[in-house]
């Protein structure tokens, strides 16, 4: 150990180092692109009929190609779905984030455009194109059965920076936004993480395994639920919306007070 | 020094507190209290006192009210919060937090709301009342500020109440800081940041605050006692002489009819200015109330246990201290590619100097310094040495004015600043670019708002001016009989006109001869600022004008087109 | 400044603005304006609806302080009830009645007094002439008493007495000063423990705040790790540590290794596996959002902007030097470890921080 490290600092360690980087990456994604095209050969992936494959291929041509490529292979308007799972699509589709309106820092939600069955068609159709996340297990969506103390410490180290610590969203940087998670589906809050949709990191089963996603999922649900015990939450946003409400209904309260008071009774 | 000494007063005198006898139950009362407390002379000196009346000579009282419930909602929170950084583990009533390894000061602060009846609302009280208070204290120095009210012989209450501003602001953070959850960790984080930045004493200054590295396990209970003990005493005290130098200045009044230096027109504390002020009070707690009540604030359990790790979206402070975090926001740390970070070579390896966040504090001193030392200023260049009781009407002080709405618009940039995040997710705009517009607004705002407000103030004047010689326009358009239209003016009557003509605009006096005869550098200095001061004026209607224009009306003659008029006027200028 | 009292000194008087104003106006002050009754002076019936009116508002107090007792006794504590989203509801109920309750105790008699006042106590405004604030007279005494106290004293005349005085003076509050020295007590105070961390070399990454260890494949590409050093935990005293892991905390970020823009130190990285200290150079927040399309990360505190794939250059915000990186690579188990402690303070400039 002590004999490497001190190679390590060889004026030639570096190139070796960097070569040896070049060729394992180079190397790794080749293998990965090999695995992706195997898959890619029109398999029909677990708990999806070749049915559902077709209808959703269809669909995507009439949907999505503009923008992702007549073969999902991306384009300059839109990334490639190659590998990206039936997790995603149940994300960005669902949630109506995909079809996008229109090109902006990021896709806002909106209404989705597909019922359920077309999703779950279009899904389909995206994890025969190369493995990917997958559509969570119900048993990780059952928010009794998870510990929402622990969800609570998981979500303030790993979510709250962006989402804010309610869940109430918060600002990134050049435009983008983490977006808000009150009202949020237990599934589209599960394939977020496993996915990362737009500036978001992915956190994979590795990183956060599907039990504490549960836990996440059920602070996030037992949080909505509870209210806010304090009376109206101001949105969630913490001092400035206290701020603006002292400096306007306050404010307003007390000078309509003092105007009254200081008055000539008629 | 051997003289035997004559006593001052007869034995009569001596004799006589025990000879009154009192006819009412009151006077047997008074009586019972003059004999032991010389209660007696503050009734005669307070009890038919008279307070002049204005909504805007309120904001004071609620700043005092606001403080009075902050003290009593905090002495209540006090029976249940432990101030200590001793661990435990949460097992209350609040599900999502239990089990969780936390301070003792989080988890006390935890049972207080949902564990104590009342006592989440008392805490909503306190923290209310808290943003209340400094809320006050500001509108209030602002009123003080546009009114002229910190002239002499008030400019040392004027320094007080800035202090005042201080430690209100002091007592804000430290409460601020108490319940060691993430968000107020991150608080006392900056803070520290800050304090390491100061120049050779600052990283010390850190350890000993937290007694040692960041966080450690001191820090809260040392912001306890600045916070319940330390600090509140301060501000007993400044209120204290605050008030007791309002009872010695008497307070100021707006010019009007009746009004002048030399006298207080009001209402006498017994009972009517007493039944307003105590009525007042309970107002002001019923708004509180009412907004504990049925708002929420500093849901503290959102944030969980004090963790140097995480953080939240949306992290600031209490408004008070937004335009300091504001101004930290807006200060790049590169120019181009140049850290504006430097290291001082020393033989030692080097000292560092974090610019970017020692800049920031510069107008920040600035602001509060200023403030201090504005009476002195003021008058230094204005020239105004007088003794003043009856304010001014902002728009005849029009450069005090427009500074004033100078440094409020820059003020107020620091503040939106310090909530850009949440400015670029509700307006949907970036948040790099909120950030160098006001890069841009923090230096042009002040600048236009000085400049727009100054005019604002002389038309103001000017219409005021016309309104003294001319009338206020009716709204009846007359024909006459050769097919003339013209407006008819009514003129204010005699009450509203002293309003409109009682006021001074000294011309610039120029640089004035020392006593040796010589005008130094500095008194050409304090000229210039004075002609600055007083260059843009509009002069009060005087005695001949306001007559001449009388003897017109009664000519009023209708072969005069408006024209006509207007030109004479001009003449007359 | 300096001018402000010269100009009283010699005469002593004081100049208040408006001396002399008479004529010096367009008119003379016309004085008060002649008092306008008001319907309840004049009207007994409306007098009478005033007091009505009065009643009303405190017997609306009586009953915001039964609303009150309401919300406090009859909706009960939140450990009462069996279920928890009930006790959450609860708990909102009661403050709000607490709220309102109090607002009507509190409006109702401040209302009601201030309405009295306004229509029944009389309203005539009483002119009142201010007392000048002081005499000449009284000055001159008052300086004659001090000099002659001052005088008494012989301060002036033995300066030896005077200057020890005023040594000793300046030194007794010294000891107030230094006793607060023990605010600090630490075993190795001093600013060189701001240059370390737990981490050193073979130190293992271990996730926040579960603790487990972390292989490198366990991040794919786009993924972000807040992670601790293992020895953490083997820390007993809290105030210990949570100080050890204020400086400790790491942020954890796979990229492709291509996207790396000419880095200077690519043996610190592990396949695109890259490490930063999540403590912001600016004032000290977690630097904790992470954007992975743009490798941008940002303090959500102050915004400082930092390029994760430029080695943590500062891109926009008040940072005035990049996140210092932590230096990774895998053991022989395949975990991810340290390979020696930051190469810098991590945090805020601080004076002593020099060029580190």
């Amino acid at each position: 150990m002590k004999a490497l490290s001190q190679k390590r600092r060889h004026p030639f360690a570096f190139v070796a180092l960097l070569l040896l980087g070049l060729l394992l990456t180079g190397g790794l994604y080749a293998a990965a692109t090999t695995v992706n095209q195997a898959q890619a050969t029109g398999d029909v992936p677990d708990g999806y009929s070749a049915d559902q494959v077709e209808e959703g291929e269809r669909l995507f041509v009439a949907n999505c190609a503009t923008c992702h490529g007549i073969n999902a292979e991306g384009s300059d308007a839109g990334p490639s779905l190659v590998g990206v799972g039936a997790a995603s699509v149940e994300f960005q589709v669902g949630t109506g984030r995909m079809p996008m309106q229109m090109q902006g820092p990021q896709a806002q939600q909106k209404p989705p455009q597909f019922n359920d069955e077309q999703t779950t068609q279009l899904a389909a159709y995206v994890a025969s194109l190369g493995a990917g996340p997958a559509v969570p297990d119900e048993q990780y969506l059952d928010v009794d059965q998870g510990d929402p103390a622990r969800g609570g410490e998981l979500f303030r180290i790993n979510c709250a920076m962006c989402h804010n610590a309610a869940g109430a969203g918060g600002a990134l940087t050049e435009g983008k936004f983490a977006p808000s998670l009150h009202g949020v589906d237990e599934v589209h809050i599960y394939t977020a993480m496993t996915t990362g949709p737009q500036n978001m990191p992915v956190f994979s089963d590795s990183n956060i395994p599907p039990e504490d996603k549960r836990d996440i999922i059920a602070f996030l649900k037992t949080y909505e639920a509870q209210g806010s015990p304090g009376g109206f939450s101001l949105g969630f946003l913490g001092p400035v919306s206290e701020g603006l409400l002292i400096w306007t209904l306050g404010l307003a309260l007390l000078i309509g007070s003092m105007v009254w008071l200081t008055s000539r009774s008629s | 020094m051997s003289t035997p000494h004559t006593p001052k007063y007869t034995e009569a005198q001596y004799l006589e507190v025990d000879q009154y006898q009192p006819k009412t139950r009151t006077g047997r009362i008074t009586n019972y209290f003059d004999q032991r407390v010389g209660g007696t002379s503050i009734v005669k000196e307070f009890g038919r006192k008279v307070f002049p009346d204005h909504w805007t000579f309120m904001f004071g009282e609620v700043a005092l009210y606001s403080f009075v419930i902050v003290v009593l909602s905090g002495a209540f929170l006090t029976f249940w919060f432990d101030p200590s950084m001793a661990t435990t583990r949460y097992s209350g009533s609040y599900a999502p937090l239990q089990g969780l390894e936390m301070s003792m000061a989080y988890a006390t602060a935890l049972e207080l709301s949902f564990d104590v009846r009342g006592g989440l609302f008392m805490r909503q009280v306190h923290h209310w009342g808290a943003l209340l208070f400094v809320l006050a204290m500001s509108i209030h120095m602002l009123r003080v500020f546009f009114t002229g009210a910190f002239r002499k012989p008030r400019e040392v209450n004027w320094v007080i109440g800035v202090a005042l501003l201080l430690a209100g602001m002091a007592a804000g953070f430290t409460g601020y800081s108490l319940p060691d959850e993430v968000l107020s960790g991150n608080g006392l984080r900056i803070i520290d940041g800050m304090i390491k930045a100061i120049p050779v004493i600052g990283t010390y200054i850190s350890f000993f605050l937290f007694g040692g590295e960041f966080p450690g396990n001191e820090v809260i209970p040392r912001l306890y006692t600045l916070h319940i003990f330390i600090i509140p005493a301060i501000i007993l005290i400044l209120i204290a002489i605050h008030l007791f130098l309002v009872v010695v200045h008497k307070h100021t009044q707006y010019p009007g009819p009746g009004r002048t230096e030399r006298n207080v027109v009001g209402y006498p504390v017994g009972p009517v200015y007493a039944a307003k002020a105590g009525g007042f009070f309970f107002i002001v707690a019923g708004i509180l109330s009412l907004i504990s009540g049925t708002f929420q604030i500093n849901a503290l359990w959102n944030y969980g246990p004090y963790d140097p790790s995480p953080v939240q979206a949306g992290a600031q402070p209490d408004w008070y201290i937004g335009p300091f975090e504001g101004v930290l926001r807006l200060m790049p740390g590169y120019i181009g590619d140049m850290s504006l970070e430097f290291v001082i070579p020393t033989p030692w390896g080097g000292n560092s100097v974090a610019t970017p966040v020692l800049i920031p504090m510069i107008p920040i001193a600035i602001l509060f310094l200023g403030m201090f030392i504005w009476p002195w200023l003021e008058a230094w260049i204005s020239g105004d040495k007088k003794e003043h009781h009856l304010l001014d009407r902002p728009r005849n002080a029009p450069t005090r004015t427009a500074i004033g709405a100078a440094t409020v618009v820059f003020y107020c940039i620091m503040w939106g600043m310090g909530s850009n995040d949440l400015i670029a997710t509700h307006f949907q705009l970036s948040l790099n670019d909120i950030t160098y517009w006001s890069r841009v607004l923090i230096f042009l705002g002040p600048i236009i708002t000085y400049i727009l407000t100054k005019r604002i103030c002389l038309a103001l004047q000017r219409k005021d001016r016309e309104t003294a010689l001319h009338g206020h326009e009716a709204g009846i358009i007359e024909v006459s009989p050769d097919g003339e239209f013209h407006e008819r003016h009514s003129r204010p009557d005699e009450y509203e006109l002293w309003t409109l003509v009682s006021y001074e605009a000294p011309e610039p006096s120029g640089p004035q001869p020392n006593a040796k005869g010589k005008i130094t550098r500095t008194e050409k200095f304090r000229a210039w600022l004075n002609r600055i001061w007083w260059e843009d004026r509009v002069e009060p209607v005087s005695r001949e004008e306001y007559l001449e224009a009388l003897e017109h009306d009664h000519h009023e003659p209708e072969a005069l087109g408006p024209h006509t008029k207007r030109e004479l006027e001009h003449n007359k200028h | 400044m300096g001018e402000h009292g010269n100009g009283d000194r010699d005469s002593g008087a004081v100049i208040t603005a408006g001396e002399g104003d008479k004529g010096s106006y367009a008119i003379d002050n016309p004085g008060l304006p002649p008092h306008r009754p008001r319907l309840a002076d004049v009207d007994e019936k409306a007098a009478k609806r005033a007091e009505r009116q009065v009643t009303a508002l405190f017997l609306v107090s009586i009953i915001g302080t039964v609303v009150f007792f309401v919300g406090y006794f009859a909706v009960g504590r939140m450990d009462e009830f069996d279920d928890y989203f009930d006790g959450m509801t609860a708990l909102r109920l009661q403050n709000t009645l607490l709220g309102v309750g109090a607002a009507l105790a509190m409006l109702g008699i401040g209302l009601g007094v201030v309405h009295w006042a306004k229509t029944l106590m009389p309203d005539h405004e009483i002119v009142e002439d201010r007392k000048p604030l002081r005499t000449e007279q009284d000055r001159q005494e008052a300086e004659k008493i001090v000099t002659e106290v001052v005088e008494e004293t012989q301060i002036k005349r033995r300066p030896l007495m005077r200057n020890t005085l005023i040594a000793a003076a300046l030194l007794a509050p010294l000891p107030g000063i230094v006793m607060f020295r023990d605010l600090d007590r630490s075993e190795d105070f001093g600013v060189e423990r701001l240059r370390h961390s737990l981490w050193d070399e073979g130190v293992r990454l271990v996730r926040d705040p579960t603790g487990t260890p972390i292989r490198a494949a366990d991040l794919t590409v786009g993924s972000a790790m807040h992670v601790i050093p293992e020895n953490l935990r083997e820390i007993s005293s809290h105030g210990e540590r949570l100080s050890e892991k204020a400086k400790a905390v790491v942020l954890l970020m796979r990229l492709n290794p291509d996207e790396f823009e000419n880095p200077e130190h690519p043996e610190w990285t592990h396949e695109g596996i890259i490490a930063c200290s999540k403590v912001c150079t600016h004032v000290g927040c977690p630097v904790a959002l992470y954007e992975r399309h743009t490798h941008h990360l940002l303090c959500p505190c102050h915004q400082s902007t930092f390029d994760a794939s430029q080695e943590f250059k500062v891109v926009f915000g008040p940072a005035g030097r990049p996140l210092p990186q932590l230096p990774i690579t895998v053991d022989d188990e395949g975990f991810l470890v340290a390979q020696s402690d930051f190469q810098e303070p991590v945090g805020p400039t601080y004076w002593e921080r020099g060029n580190a």
